[in-house]
């Protein structure tokens, strides 16, 4: 018995922790779906539209790529790198601190844009 | 065989000479796609035609040696105004199979590939087997060097070049040097060379006779042509102080998909036409993407056989548009 209950409670107590866990991150989860800001660049004849996009804190800036010729979304201080983007292809990033984030074109590099997070 | 399509290219030709630069006649100089340019040097001057059926037996009479220019193949490319890029170079390399003087080689001034992917790598060298000339200089574009820093490319076509990809050899008198002006390029720039490849090519021409013809070749224009664009190279002036002291310096590059040439003192600039698609001429559209043309015209577009010789030295040498800055 005592082996038993030792038993019980050495799977119960991680398994409870788990639970909490789950509990706590879906509930995180839940609260953050209706509220998750979404934003769109769209790479336009050599030009990202708009060229300076401000978002709050938790954006997810998405890339997409409608030229005929293909682009990159490379941030100028190394915080977030696309892969090549060709047409119709999309990259997204979440900025989740505040700030003033530069980016270009490596591929065309006249072709800057920037993303303001508050 | 004079027929109404070489009547109009005459006519433009024509149009040219009259007033050093006419845009409309222009805009169909820059509509032969698929095509190249064949140089032939002659006592140091080099000389350029685009290539044709109607290539005159007395092309390269009397010349040193002969050697091709193909650019911007683009291998991968299958949006209009050309669904199909390995066919128009295979009409470029059949042109040039059919020159009445065999090239020495082919120089390829970059942008091989659309997207650097190895397919796109294996299609080109597989259309390049069936080039007569079996030696080919290449030098990368922006697309040939995407995603791996240009690693690939340099497994496949810069074995023993230097950092990006360039390098320099000597042919029956002449010092080519190959420039990579795509590679770590700044947010804001054009094309950029680089302290190093600088440092290497000043070195490289050191203690050359100044009565050395000179050929530098690079993907990118190296004069400025319309920086809205990125259509110059940020530092290329630095590179052409270099060779200022050089009797006969020609500078050939691929990029914009259009032949234009400028001559500055003993410095003469020529870039040449893609084999893939037409771009429009600096300003006339709102970006650099591919000109489409409608499909009716396609086929006078790549029917390049009816074109009988381009134009060559000063009368276009002028074609340098309103770009300002």
């Amino acid at each position: 018995m005592t082996k038993n209950k030792l038993w019980i409670s050495g799977v119960a107590v991680p398994v409870l922790i788990a639970m909490m866990l789950l509990a706590l991150s879906s509930r995180v989860t839940a609260n953050a779906e209706p509220s998750a800001p979404a934003a769109a660049v769209k790479i336009d004849n050599f030009v990202f539209g708009p060229q300076a996009l401000t978002v709050p804190v938790g954006t997810t800036v998405t890339w997409t790529n409608s030229d005929d010729i293909p682009h990159t979304s490379v941030s100028t201080e190394g915080v977030f790198k696309s892969k090549v983007l060709d047409t119709d292809e999309k990259f997204s990033y979440t900025f989740t601190k505040a700030g003033t984030y530069p980016y270009y074109c490596t591929i065309h590099p006249k072709m800057t844009g920037k993303i303001v997070v508050q | 065989m004079p027929d109404k399509k070489q009547d109009l290219i005459d006519q433009s030709l024509q149009d040219l000479n009259n007033d050093g630069v006419d845009r409309r006649g222009f805009l169909k100089c820059m509509a032969w796609a698929g095509t190249g340019l064949v140089w032939t040097m002659s006592g140091g001057v080099p000389v350029s035609r685009a290539f044709s059926k109607g290539y005159g037996k007395d092309a390269g009479k009397g010349a040193d040696f002969t050697f091709v220019q193909i650019s911007d193949s683009h291998i991968g490319f299958n949006k209009p105004a050309n669904p199909d890029v390995t066919a128009t170079l295979q009409t470029a390399i059949n042109k040039i199979n059919a020159m009445p003087q065999k090239p020495d080689f082919i120089i390829h001034t970059g942008d091989l590939s659309q997207l650097s992917k190895p397919s796109e790598f294996d299609t080109l060298d597989q259309a390049l087997k069936s080039a007569s000339a079996k030696q080919i200089y290449f030098v990368p574009g922006e697309h040939d060097m995407l995603s791996d820093n240009g690693d690939q490319y340099l497994q496949r076509y810069g074995k023993g070049t230097k950092g990006s990809g360039w390098y320099s050899f000597d042919h029956k008198g002449v010092h080519f040097v190959g420039l990579v002006n795509v590679a770590n390029l700044k947010a804001g720039g054009m094309g950029s060379l680089g302290h190093e490849q600088l440092e290497w090519l000043e070195d490289d021409l050191h203690g050359r006779s100044a009565s050395t013809p000179i050929v530098l070749f690079a993907h990118i224009p190296l004069w400025t042509i319309y920086p809205d664009w990125g259509w110059g190279t940020d530092d290329s002036e630095q590179a052409l102080s270099y060779v200022k002291r050089f009797g006969s310096v020609t500078v050939l590059n691929g990029h914009i998909h259009q032949i234009m040439q400028k001559v500055e003192g003993k410095v003469s600039f020529h870039t040449a036409m893609s084999t893939a698609f037409p771009q429009p001429a600096p300003g006339t559209a709102p970006s650099a993407g591919p000109m489409k043309v409608p499909a009716e015209q396609l086929q006078r577009v790549l029917g390049i056989t009816d074109v009988n010789y381009m134009v060559s030295g000063r009368s276009l040498a002028v074609v340098d548009s309103p770009l300002g800055s």
